[in-house]
This record gives structure tokens, sequence and C-alpha cells, in this order.
């Protein structure tokens, strides 16, 4: 008796501490953006700011740039996501479709260009954009980020696309449709589910990436938030409220778009690998 | 496998045309149709060929010369052929390097996937209100900007006013109230893994969990029939059934976490003493750090080689299904 009511206390006591686990360092970051200096400095710490000040996030914005920066975030990220989703769009149906002599070789040059180790092959690339004259430009990091999501994008694409029942599209040519206008009308709106998932990965990488910006655009005005984020801490010192105040910022645009296409992104990667 | 080129989708609407229905007349796969998939993969194919592989052509004839600050100021090339490539693999601090790195990237693989798969199954036994707080719960850890939450835990670990030291201080572990996270190799090591494991776990824990709910029901009942214990309906049905799913997700966080650049570096850039350089962090030190970007060339294409041996067995696996399928 006794083992029962253990065994139907312990999953949600168990959620409940993995849920607080999960949530609090996001909470923290929030928490501390809003307490007051005294209260992020105290012995004994704040649980909770009970007079919220928007001291430190003034500070962050004031900051030199704050809003070229933003811009430029933006900017790269949706053009290069873009990219990516209109070229692997195209890859993932031939791959997941059609048969066809070079398609295994594709595919192989798709999962090693996923392990590239990017981070360290930037100097590399940094000769490259100098010698083609390019250097503080969002144009080379645009083309850099597009290809460093690709992979992920057409592998994940792939499995969305070949869950979608041949017969739907079978039966849309046999009412007449051809097949590019079956593929519009019948496949294209049950992708949405995996475009937005694969927007999502590819939307969080770029977002995040900065080992490029730092080596390729000196220049202020050609750089991205993770470049501000990161100098950030050195230019403050340890400036704890301000810091977090900018953390907070760079989070927000990323963990909005997640809360909208959570539901929809889950379960991408599983229609690919469970369908082998 | 077949040589032939033809559109596998194509033959199915044209077996049905011998029935006597009303097809749509069908071309046979003419030159158009033939060419298709190449024009279909041609913009990715190009944009990879063009932008990772001349990078990385570029990355490997740099790995061939000595390339300091000078020489890259003034454009010049010395060619010191396989001297980058020979010091390094003679080196012990590389092989050090190399041993440390595939220990970090297997425990912490380890890891992410047993607590995971442990999350993914509890999110299947829980009520819908309890599923929906642990899923907000992931998702925001997932969702966090990698620079974000590398902060953040800077920040939970601070020595003085992190919260970590205050509650273990709380607890009675006073000698952690001002104690270094950073000062030791464990240490910073087990911050890190802290770090990659809780924005790593979402990633496998939600898939999985969305996995489990395409499980044909059929299965579990008939293995209830069977007399199968929950234990036994895991081993027989849920492992069999994802085992894909293992393979792919366990693939992809061993590639993710080998080469995690942004949480090693920034937590305390390879220290203390260089005591926590993985392989990237090792290559950029080596090549950025110590401008011998030569070397850090050379060490790039090791990390590439090691990389490969790493997960050559479920390429291998996975060509050999493509063979398989369609």
């Amino acid at each position: 008796m006794r083992r029962s009511t253990l065994g139907r206390i312990w999953p949600g006591a168990t959620a409940v501490v993995l849920f607080l686990a999960f949530v609090f360092p996001v909470y923290w970051m929030f928490s501390t953006a809003f307490k007051a200096n005294k209260d992020i400095v105290s012995e004994d710490p704040v649980w909770f700011p009970a007079s919220p000040t928007f001291e430190h996030f003034e500070r962050a914005v004031e900051a030199d740039g704050f809003w070229t920066l933003v811009r430029n975030s933006f900017t790269v990220t949706l053009v290069a996501v873009a990219l990516s989703l209109v070229i692997a769009l195209f890859a993932s149906f031939a791959v997941a479709r059609m048969r066809f002599k070079g398609r295994k070789s594709f595919i192989l040059v798709m999962m090693m260009a996923q392990m590239a180790p990017w981070e360290v092959m930037a100097l590399a690339y940094y000769i490259i954009v100098r010698d083609a004259e390019m250097l503080n430009s969002l144009v080379p990091l645009i083309a850099i980020y597009t290809v460093m999501v690709l992979p992920f994008t057409v592998l994940t694409l792939r499995g969305y696309v070949a869950a979608v029942p041949k017969e739907l599209e079978e039966s849309a040519m046999v009412d007449g449709c051809t097949r590019t206008q079956a593929f519009i009308k019948v496949i294209f709106p049950l992708l949405a589910p995996g475009l937005m998932a694969t927007s999502l990965f590819g939307f969080i990488t770029v977002w995040n990436e900065f080992p490029y910006v730092l080596i390729l655009n000196k220049d202020a005005s050609a750089q991205t938030l993770p470049v501000w984020l990161t100098g950030f801490r050195t230019a403050f010192g340890d400036d704890w409220g301000a810091t977090m105040a900018a953390s907070s910022l760079f989070a927000v645009p990323i963990l909005i778009l997640f809360v909208i296409l959570q539901r929809k992104a889950v379960g991408g990667l599983t229609s690919g690998a469970v369908k082998g | 496998m077949s040589a032939q080129i033809e559109e596998v989708a194509a033959t199915g609407p044209a077996s049905r045309t011998g029935k006597g229905a009303a097809p749509p007349p069908r071309r046979g796969p003419g030159r158009l149709a033939r060419g298709a998939p190449y024009l279909l993969i041609l913009p990715a194919a190009a944009v990879t060929v063009l932008l990772l592989g001349w990078t990385l052509l570029k990355n490997g004839l740099l790995s061939f010369q000595n390339l300091g600050p000078r020489q890259l100021i003034q454009h010049l090339t010395e060619w010191t052929g396989t001297d980058n490539y020979a010091e390094q693999l003679g080196s012990s601090e590389f092989w050090g390097v190399t041993g440390r790195s595939v220990v970090f990237t297997l425990a912490n693989v380890v890891l992410i996937m047993a607590l995971g798969c442990f999350i993914g199954l509890l999110l299947a036994r829980l009520g819908t209100a309890l599923r929906l707080l642990l899923s907000v719960g992931l998702v925001l850890a997932w969702a966090m900007p990698v620079v974000a939450a590398t902060t953040v835990f800077q920040w939970l670990f601070d020595q003085r006013f992190g919260v970590v030291n205050h509650v273990l201080d709380k607890l009675g572990w006073h000698s952690m109230a001002g104690y270094s996270w950073t000062s030791g190799q464990f240490s910073t090591f087990f911050v890190i893994t802290v770090l990659i494991v809780w924005q790593s776990v979402p990633f496998v824990a939600i898939n999985l969990y969305a996995a489990t709910t395409t499980i044909p029901k059929e299965l579990y009942e008939a293995a209830a029939l069977d007399g199968a214990n929950a234990r036994k309906q895991f081993t027989s049905v849920t492992f069999p059934f994802l085992k894909p799913f293992f393979l792919a997700t366990t693939f992809l966080e061993v590639i993710w976490i080998f080469k995690s650049f942004t949480q090693v570096f920034a937590i305390n850039e390879g220290g203390p003493d260089r005591l926590t350089e993985t392989l990237p962090v090792y290559a950029f030190q080596e090549g950025f750090g110590s401008q011998h970007f030569g070397m850090g060339a050379a060490i790039s294409i090791l990390t590439i080689v090691i990389l490969l041996a790493l997960t050559a067995y479920y390429l291998r696996l996975v060509l050999k299904q493509e063979e398989d399928e369609l």
C-alpha cells in the first residue's frame, strides 16, 4: 500500500524539483537585473527584488552603439536563417523523395559539414575575407552563418519531408496537379512545423555566434550583440546588475520566439530519426 | 542500389495507369526530371563547397605554414611542410588535451543522455499540468542563448556573491563561503559540465518524449498481454522502437560537446594553468593566443580527424541505412 502511494507521488515530486533546477538560472538572471546594487552584493541572497529598479537596463542600453548592434544582430540572423531555409528546403526535398546518383555522397557531405569546428577555422576565413577586401561588412558574416546552419537544416527538414506520406502527393497528382503544384499545395503546408523547428535552431545558433564577428569586424558599427555582451563584463568590471540586464536583453528575443514556436518545434528530430 | 536514375515517387501514379483510371498524361523520366534532383541540391552543395570547402582548404594550407603576426600582416607565405603536425603529434601536451577532450565529451554525453532519457520518460508518465510545468522549465533552459547562459553561470558560481556559495554555506558547508570555483581543474570542469548538461538535457528530454508519443499503443498492449512488467516493456518495446532516435541524438551530442567552445572558453579561458583546455580551446589558444596561426590551423585539422574517428561508427551506420532506404 505504502509503495503505491510513493509510486504515485514520486514522479510529480521529481518533476517539481527538476522544474526548479531548470528554471532557477533563468530566474536568477532576470531577478538580478532588477535588483538594487545593495541587494546584489549582499551577504544574504535576496530571493526576490522587492523594489525593482531599471537602472541596470538603462546603463546597458545606453552603452555606445547598442541599437546599431541590435539592428546588425537581427539583420544577420534573419537573412542567414531565411537563406538557409530556402536552400535547405530544395535539398531536403531531393534527398527525401528522389533517388539519384550522388545522393548518398550529398548526405555524407552534409553530415561532415555539421561537424566542422567553425570557431577554430575563423582565421582561414579571415584571410579569405581580407583578401576579398570585405572586412567590416555584414555580407561575409551572413554567408558563413548560412553555411553554418545549413547542414542541420537540410538533415532535419529531410525527416519532415519524409514523414509526409507519399500518397498525399500522389493523389494530388492523380487529381491533376503537377509535381511542383503538389509540393506547394499539399506538402509545403505540412512542413510548417519543420520549418519553424529548424528556423528556431538556426536562429539560436546565429544569434549566439561571435568568434567570427570578433575577428572579421573590428569596426564597432559592423558588430553584433554577443560581442557587446562578452565585452560588457570587462568594460563594467564586476557590475553584475548591468551584466545580467545585458544578458536578459540578449536572451529575450530567443525566449519569446521559443515560447511561440515551441509546440511546433518539438519532435522535429525524431520524425527524421525514427523513420529509418 | 540501382545505378539508374529515376524518380521514385513518379513510379507510384505511373503504376496505377494500368488499372484504367484516368491518370494525367505523364511523360517518362525525361531529361528535366532526371536533372531535377541535381538542380534541387545545387544551391546547398554550391554554398557548402564554396564556403566550407574553401575555408577548410585554406585552413589546410595554413596548417603547413609558419604563420605569425608578421607573415599575416605582410601577406607572406612561409611553407614549413609538416612541421606543425610533427610538433603537435610529438608533444605530450597535445595528447593530454586530446585525452581530456575525449573524456570530457564522453562524460557529458553520458550524463546528458541518461538524464535526458530519464526526464523524457518522466514526461510521458506525468499528468497534463505537471508535464506542462516541467516542459516550461526545460524550454526556458533550452532557449537560453549560450552566451547569456554562460554569463549567468559565472554569476551563479561567483566567488563572493554567487548564490551557489551562499546556499552551500547556509547548508552548513562553511568552507564553501568564499570558494573559488575557477581555481581548480575539477571544479572548473564541474561548472562547465553543469552548464552544458543543463542546456543540453532539454533537447534530448523533449524530443524523447515526443518520440514516445509515436510508439503505437498496440505494442504495449501486446507486451502487457504477455505479462511484461514496466521494465520489460521498456527493454522490449520502448528501447527498440527508439533506437534510431538514441543513435542520432548521441551522434549530435558527441559532435556538439566535442566542438563546444563558448562554454569552456568563457568560464575560465581554459584555465587554471590551461588545465581545462579541450581541443577547440587549445587550437584557439595556440593559434590566436600565441599568435601562431599555422599551428592553430594544424590543431583544428587534427580536431576534425579525431571527431571523424569518434563518429565513424554512426556515419557508417547511416550510409548503410541509406542503401536500404527508398
